[in-house]
């Protein structure tokens, strides 16, 4: 099928929310990287998936709208995919680079919610590092429409991500959870912050392909 | 309206523009004399120099503020963050002087000159910091940075404040109400200052008095910056400076740090005073005596 896009709200913004395969059942939910967009059909490893299979993309990405003045924190992210669980309820969420970090946050933050998390390689995985160098601070002129937003390309690459921080996420996903093993790393590139998660006790290993179908049965209703 | 002792509204008012947000921009004092950029916290807003700006201008200053996105009389935005307001300073100021000027900065305001003249040196030629040094985690009015240890509720509380954003919008209440409802915020300031404060930094409608504050703004929150790394922006400034801290411990906006948290940091030269009994509000708390202690130290920079 080619690809269907509804538009969810946030605030004045408009999110395009791509549908890629339709289903019945809980949404698998795809995030990009960093400056990137949704894709166009639907990824070959997301075939054991029977439930619909959704894309989004994120503010000052793809076909969503683009804020004036930036201001762009992975946190503020999290309110993208949030406003798709409120669409939606309950999902499972494949992130790439940039998208698997805001995937790690919004599963804790809604870790009744979010039925598992898959972290995978891509554009923006680092981001700033877990520790902030002097910084380099320079203006910018308005972008209007333009995506990816240069701010967001900006902003996105320089956020600072400790291990730590980051554990605390994962301590929020397990201790909430109903499922054995709610994250799975499938990156191959491992920033600190990824690795520190990698390495904890309850979180699992498997290739994209076989992290999604970890979670199909799981997720059937 | 109302009126306060010594409050002066700003000589000039005007406008700048920061990547598409207009900033609303505040000066007092001669226009040819050498500039203060004045930087207000966070939940304040440029109208709360109204006492403290003018001892300045008098002492031969042209001092210029701007509200920060979202506050006062700037343009509200989508997103807000630490480093977009570190970004809007630095394309004000760009607008504002073409040459270095002295860069003071209150509470949060204190705390984003350092990220900014620690990547952007040349713009000071000298920096005077208000209880704006983060040693410990606690920084209430900072919403985008750890304040204590982050739970699970003020995540959801975040995503929960995000969805309803459409509807959020500030309580109208009359001057007094809205005075009262400040005070926890501000107990250590008089009434008759916090109902000044609303006639300059409310507006008025058919219901009655509400904050220009952006709506979705909310004191507290989360985020991974931890406060050492401000300390390490202090440590490595180039310019001359002078860092005032409160030591009043238990004011709810204070930022708690004291004079052993601080001075190891302090960069070649740095001066550091230390007020037993003034709170984080220091420069309105004792208007007369934050202007003298600035004024003598910045003398040699007119």
């Amino acid at each position: 099928m080619s690809r269907r896009t509804e538009f969810l709200s946030s605030g004045a913004l408009r999110l395009a929310l791509h549908t890629l395969a339709e289903g019945e059942g809980q949404p698998l939910l795809l995030l990009h990287g960093l400056g990137e967009h949704s894709p166009m059909d639907r990824p070959f490893w997301t075939d054991a998936w029977t439930g619909p299979v959704l894309a989004l993309d994120f503010t000052g990405h793809g076909e969503s709208d683009v804020p004036v003045g930036g201001g762009y924190m992975p946190e503020a992210l999290m309110a993208d995919v949030d406003a798709v669980i409120a669409a939606y309820g309950d999902l499972t969420i494949v992130g790439r680079g940039l998208g698997a970090w805001v995937a790690l946050l919004v599963a804790g933050a809604r870790s009744s919610i979010v039925r598992g998390i898959v972290l995978a390689d891509g554009s923006g995985i680092a981001g700033g590092g877990p520790q902030p160098p002097s910084p380099y601070v320079d203006a910018l002129p308005a972008v209007g429409s333009q995506t990816p937003d240069p701010f967001a390309l900006l902003e996105l690459s320089r956020d600072v991500r400790p291990a730590d921080y980051a554990l605390d996420y994962v301590r929020f996903v397990l201790e909430d959870s109903e499922l054995e093993n709610p994250i799975v790393v499938s990156a191959r590139i491992r920033p600190d912050w990824l690795a520190a998660v990698a390495a904890d006790i309850g979180v699992i290993e498997l290739s994209l392909a076989e992290a999604v179908a970890s979670f199909v049965p799981q997720a059937a209703t | 309206m109302r009126s306060f002792p010594g409050a002066r509204p700003p000589d000039r008012t005007s406008h700048v523009d920061s990547s598409g947000l207009r900033l609303a921009v505040n000066e007092w004092g001669d226009a040819d004399a050498p500039m203060i950029a004045a930087i207000h916290g966070g939940f304040d807003f440029s109208r709360t120099f109204d006492v403290f700006a003018p001892m300045l201008a008098d002492g031969g200053w042209r001092v210029v503020a701007w509200d920060a996105r979202g506050h006062g009389d700037s343009d509200h935005a989508h997103l807000y963050s630490w480093a977009a307001d570190v970004r809007d300073h630095l394309a004000a100021l760009t607008a504002l002087s073409d040459k270095p000027v002295v860069m003071l900065g209150h509470s949060k305001g204190g705390g984003q000159l350092l990220d900014l003249l620690d990547g952007r040196p040349s713009l000071a030629k000298a920096f005077v910091n208000l209880d704006g040094l983060p040693s410990q985690f606690s920084s209430p009015d900072v919403n985008d940075r750890e304040r204590r240890r982050m739970r699970r509720a003020d995540l959801g509380a975040f995503l929960d404040r995000r969805r309803r954003r459409n509807e959020l919008e500030r309580r109208p209440d009359t001057i007094e109400g809205l005075a009262g409802r400040r005070q926890p915020m501000n107990p250590r300031l008089t009434g008759e200052w916090l109902e000044y404060l609303v006639t300059v930094g409310a507006r008025h409608d058919d219901l009655g008095w509400r904050w220009k504050i952006d709506p979705v703004l909310h004191l507290g929150g989360f985020g991974p910056w931890r406060p050492g790394w401000s300390m390490e922006h202090l440590a490595a400034l180039e310019m001359p400076f002078l860092g005032v801290l409160s030591g009043v411990q238990d004011d709810p906006m204070g930022w708690k740090s004291r004079r052993e948290d601080i001075a190891p940091f302090l960069p070649p030269g740095g001066r550091l005073e230390y007020c037993d009994d003034i709170g984080h509000f220091l420069h309105i708390e004792q208007p007369r005596y934050i202007a003298d202690l600035v004024l003598e130290f910045l003398e040699p920079f007119k």
